[in-house]
């Protein structure tokens, strides 16, 4: 008989409970997270170059060229996302507050329905760009809606993934362009 | 039962012509064989953003779509397969790659079968090693006295 377990060593046992305890509450620290959102890393990064053609013709375009002297919103849409539709009148309101100007990407998109769309919820975009998906890859797009923040230097600095809810615009969205503006 | 061979090989025949399902589409792929195999090859190793546990060459998701044409667009401009993958690691991050890259962050991702069958080893070799060797303390001279009685031996009590 070997002798194994002897008496003093006692303690040794309690170590895989300890391993499976700290294993179990990693696991349930992990059951609250949204696995849906991923990092972007972009932030902190210049925007990318682009230049969109607009959604309607006869307005300008947007391009790199509209997000730097000034704090801007950047965000993605499409008539077909449901998401978009909950989204729209927090941009709305947003809009109205004139804190920040409110740029879109119109995402894989038929312009007519685009329109159709604008002109039932409300414009709230300085201007709209139309994107048959190329630049919305440019922007690290996964699923819209998308809204990014970009700094007066044109570097974006925050990403927002899924339909912005006003208390996103009050606790980050507003808090974090007051910052930039100063 | 003539009744359920017919129904047997009618299920057969079914499922003999229906063929995989590819996820690449004819009219999107490189006329050059040799790029569309390196396509397919940077594409294999790329995830579906919307998907999350497919290649985007084997996703029917509209981005794996506009990422394959990307992916080729790119290589038929003359991109390496690594730069391919660069551009799209600096859009989306690492979780772009169906294989992660070994970094501080994932060292114990990789690192860990290894680590972990390293310290049971290790553990399991000094259990044995402790075994071997006698644990037993010395009798006391009581006792060595009470195992010659036993034995038989020696001057009893």
């Amino acid at each position: 008989m070997i002798g194994f377990a002897t008496p003093r060593r006692g303690w040794i046992f309690l170590l895989p409970v300890g391993l499976f305890a700290a294993l179990v509450a990693g696991f349930y620290g992990g059951l609250g997270l949204d696995t849906m959102v991923l990092p972007s890393p972009l932030i902190d990064k210049p925007a990318p170059h682009f230049t969109l053609p607009p959604l309607y013709e006869g307005r300008q375009g947007f391009s790199t060229a509209d997000l730097s002297g000034h704090v801007s919103l950047v965000n993605t849409f499409a008539s077909w996302c449901a998401p978009c539709r909950a989204e729209h009148p927090v941009l709305n309101a947003l809009a109205g507050t004139k804190r920040v100007p409110i740029y879109g990407i119109d995402y894989k998109d038929k312009p007519p329905a685009a329109q159709a769309w604008i002109a039932e919820l409300g414009d709230p975009y300085t201007k709209i760009g139309a994107d048959d998906g190329r630049i919305g890859i440019e922007w690290g797009v996964y699923g819209v809606p998308e809204t990014f923040i970009v700094d007066r230097q044109g570097r974006i600095r925050y990403k927002h993934v899924g339909p912005l809810t006003e208390a996103d615009v009050n606790a980050t969205i507003l808090p974090l362009v007051a910052r930039l503006d100063k | 039962m003539i009744r359920l061979l017919l129904a047997a090989g009618a299920l057969a025949a079914i499922i003999g012509a229906t063929e995989p399902a590819y996820a690449v589409r004819p009219d999107e792929m490189l006329a050059d064989p040799a790029l569309e195999a390196r396509a397919e090859q940077v594409g294999h190793g790329l995830r579906c953003l919307v998907c999350r546990n497919q290649s985007i060459e084997d996703s029917e998701a509209d981005l794996a779509h506009d990422l394959r044409l990307l992916v080729r667009r790119r290589i038929a401009a003359g991109d390496s397969n690594a730069e391919v993958v660069a551009y799209l690691r600096s859009r989306y991050g690492d979780y772009v790659l169906l294989r992660p890259p070994f970094e501080i962050s994932t060292a114990l991702l990789w690192g860990g079968p290894a680590l972990i069958l390293l310290l049971g080893g290790a553990a399991v070799a000094r259990l044995y090693r402790r075994g071997g060797e006698a644990q037993t303390a010395p009798l006391s001279p009581d006792e060595r006295r009470r195992l010659a009685t036993v034995l038989g031996d020696g001057d009893a009590p």
